[in-house]
């Protein structure tokens, strides 16, 4: 039953998604132990119908946090838009715990109100209502923010469905030469955009904390340059272009520094620089690669890449300065590692045997516990709310992104329609 | 005056270079050549090309049977050692560069896909290094060579096996 379910929720989600979307989502693996809840088709305006259904998106999002398992259409012996319409003994027949009910009204030319309501089916209580005021634009961005509100309402932790993720892309044309662009996409793969396209190679994107600018490095004109990036106006400023290497840029917590790879003083080092004076501050000034800094949530640590004892590991440093302190001992190969939004985890990625590996390290008990399954797999990228971890991986000989979540339960894929997908960063959440 | 000096060194050169074909048989000097310009010429080619050809360093450039035709040279697996067989192909472009003070090369690093992007860029700038610290030791000028790192982004083989990596950790010099 579960898995029949699965596996039809995640056929009508490739194919919602294959009309407008960049990225199509393929759940891999579903989550046992989900809560039944039925998301019932909105009504419609009747003229004006909008291009997405409200519901629909709901539905989606729910399912694809491995928490919820939405009851097919099907299934549903009514269909309820009005509260005096519910008769919850139509959803305890069917053990669902949980119902959405609501409609969407055309107020005008382009725009809408979208109401729904929340309810306890074992109570027999209403316990979320809303209606929300949108656009023919802004519906999906509205429909994520309603499956964040239940999401938040039903498991205590904020949602992260209206997000968006960036990501590098390569495709190659007809003679095998790849273009290369930095895109952003709504975290289902919908409404994907370039901010930036090239024939060199674009790296390691990363979202200011107020999710209006995006720090990448370019190789434009042969050699690395870190730029910063607005996503919304395209306006865009040349950070750094010292000789050697300049690379790995993410913002402090706060947004007024950035933490960056500089190999100008001979070999690869981390530095801070204040976004305002531009001002730069060695970090570490060891001969060994130091690299792939993260800052912590509160914004007094810095973790990164060193091999300075021989292979790659994690090292941890405060912000102002000061002694080098070893993080990881496990295995030959730990790099690339990121804080959890809450600071009690790492994300790394680590090598198993002869694979590479999405590792999640609780750091009071400095276990690391395996989150991926591939050979290749590299990027890993933390959901604002924690809940997930999205990262690189390769499937038939292709380059897509994959997303467990951080308790392991539920996992899926990203799948570009054509060409290599990596380097997912998850934006912050929507401001 | 000078450049006819060069040009009949290169052919003497050459003239080694072809006695050397037909001495070591067919197959392996078919490969060699086959293999010239700026294609591929790993492990045992380079070797034997090497040792064919000497290093005498004033070979002609474009000549696609000079030691001067390999320009890539491979590393093991997280390391920037040079091997024996490179450091004749490195010494061969060395004197060459000593005796054009005028020519620039950019060196370039590259690493595999495994593991992380940015350790790799920094893995491939170790490697570019290692290249340019022993050209210099060989007595090129500092300012000949320019450094950069692509790291695991720009492979030159796509497969994802222990064949592609061995041929994507590499050094490039680019003249």
């Amino acid at each position: 039953m579960l898995k029949s379910l699965i596996q039809t929720l995640g056929l009508s989600l490739f194919f919602m998604a294959s009309a407008h979307a960049d990225l199509t989502i393929e759940i891999t693996q579903g989550s046992e132990g989900a809560l039944p809840i039925a998301i019932v088709p909105f009504q419609q305006p009747v003229s004006g119908v909008p291009t997405h259904r409200v519901d629909q998106v709901v539905t989606s999002d729910l399912a694809r946090s491995g928490r919820f398992q939405p009851l097919p259409v099907a299934d549903m012996l009514s269909r309820p838009v009005q509260p005096s319409q519910v008769d919850f003994r139509d959803w305890r027949a069917l053990n669902v715990e949980n119902l959405v009910i609501g409609q969407v009204d055309a107020k005008g030319p382009g725009a809408y109100d979208v109401s729904f309501r929340l309810y306890d089916v074992y109570r027999g209580e209403q316990i979320l209502g809303y209606t929300l005021q949108t656009t023919a634009d802004e519906l999906r961005s509205t429909s994520h923010r309603i499956a964040d509100l239940i999401y938040e309402t039903l498991t205590g932790n904020k949602g992260a469905f209206d997000t968006r993720i960036a990501y590098v892309t390569s495709i190659a044309d007809k003679n095998g030469k790849p273009t290369i662009h930095l895109r952003v996409a709504d975290a289902d793969g919908y409404s994907p955009s370039s901010i930036v396209s090239s024939s060199d190679p674009i790296m390691s994107p990363s979202w200011s904390p107020d999710g209006q600018k995006i720090a990448y490095v370019s190789f434009e004109n042969g050699r690395s340059s870190i730029y910063v990036q607005e996503v919304y106006t395209g306006a865009r400023e040349k950070l750094t272009s010292f000789k050697g290497i300049n690379g790995a840029p993410v913002w402090s917590p706060d947004g007024s520094k950035l933490a960056l790879t500089l190999s100008k003083s001979g070999n690869p080092d981390i530095y801070v620089m204040d976004v305002k004076t531009k001002k730069l501050r060695a970090l570490t000034t060891h001969w060994a690669i130091d690299t792939e800094p993260a800052w912590s949530p509160d914004g007094k640590y810095i973790v990164y890449t060193s091999d300075r004892g021989g292979n790659p590991q994690i090292y941890r440093v405060e912000a102002d300065g000061g002694k080098a302190y070893r993080m990881t001992f496990e295995g030959k190969y730990n790099a690339k590692a990121s804080y959890s939004p809450d600071g009690k985890q790492l994300t790394l990625v680590t090598r198993v045997g002869e694979d590479y590996r999405i590792g999640l390290m609780d750091l009071r008990t400095r276990d690391i516990r395996l989150l991926s399954t591939g050979d290749l797999d590299e990027s890993p990228s933390f959901a604002p709310n924690g809940d997930m971890i999205i990262y690189a991986t390769r499937n038939k000989n292709r380059g897509v992104l994959a997303a467990v979540s951080t308790d392991g339960r539920v996992e899926q894929r990203l799948v570009l329609q054509a060409g290599d997908v990596r380097e997912p960063a998850w934006s912050p959440f929507h401001q | 005056m000078k450049l006819s000096r060069i040009a009949l060194i290169g052919l003497a050169a050459g003239s080694l270079a072809f006695a050397g074909c037909s001495t070591t048989g067919s197959g392996d000097a078919a490969g060699g050549a086959a293999a010239g310009g700026a294609a591929d010429a790993g492990g045992a080619s380079t070797a034997a090309r090497a040792r064919r050809a000497g290093y005498s360093g004033t070979m002609r450039l474009d000549d696609p049977a000079s030691i001067l035709g390999v320009r890539k040279i491979y590393f093991e697996f997280d390391s920037s050692e040079i091997g024996f067989d490179d450091k004749l192909v490195l010494r061969a472009h060395a004197e060459h560069l000593n005796a054009n003070p005028s020519t620039n090369i950019t060196i370039e690093g590259h690493a595999d896909e495994r593991g992380s992007r940015e350790y790799n860029i920094a893995l491939g700038e170790r490697r570019a290094n290692a290249i340019k610290a022993y050209m210099t030791a060989e007595g090129v000028n500092p300012a000949q060579l320019n450094v950069v790192s692509f790291g695991e982004e720009r492979p030159d083989f796509m497969g994802h096996d222990a064949s592609a990596w061995s041929k994507n950790r590499r050094g490039v010099l680019v003249y």
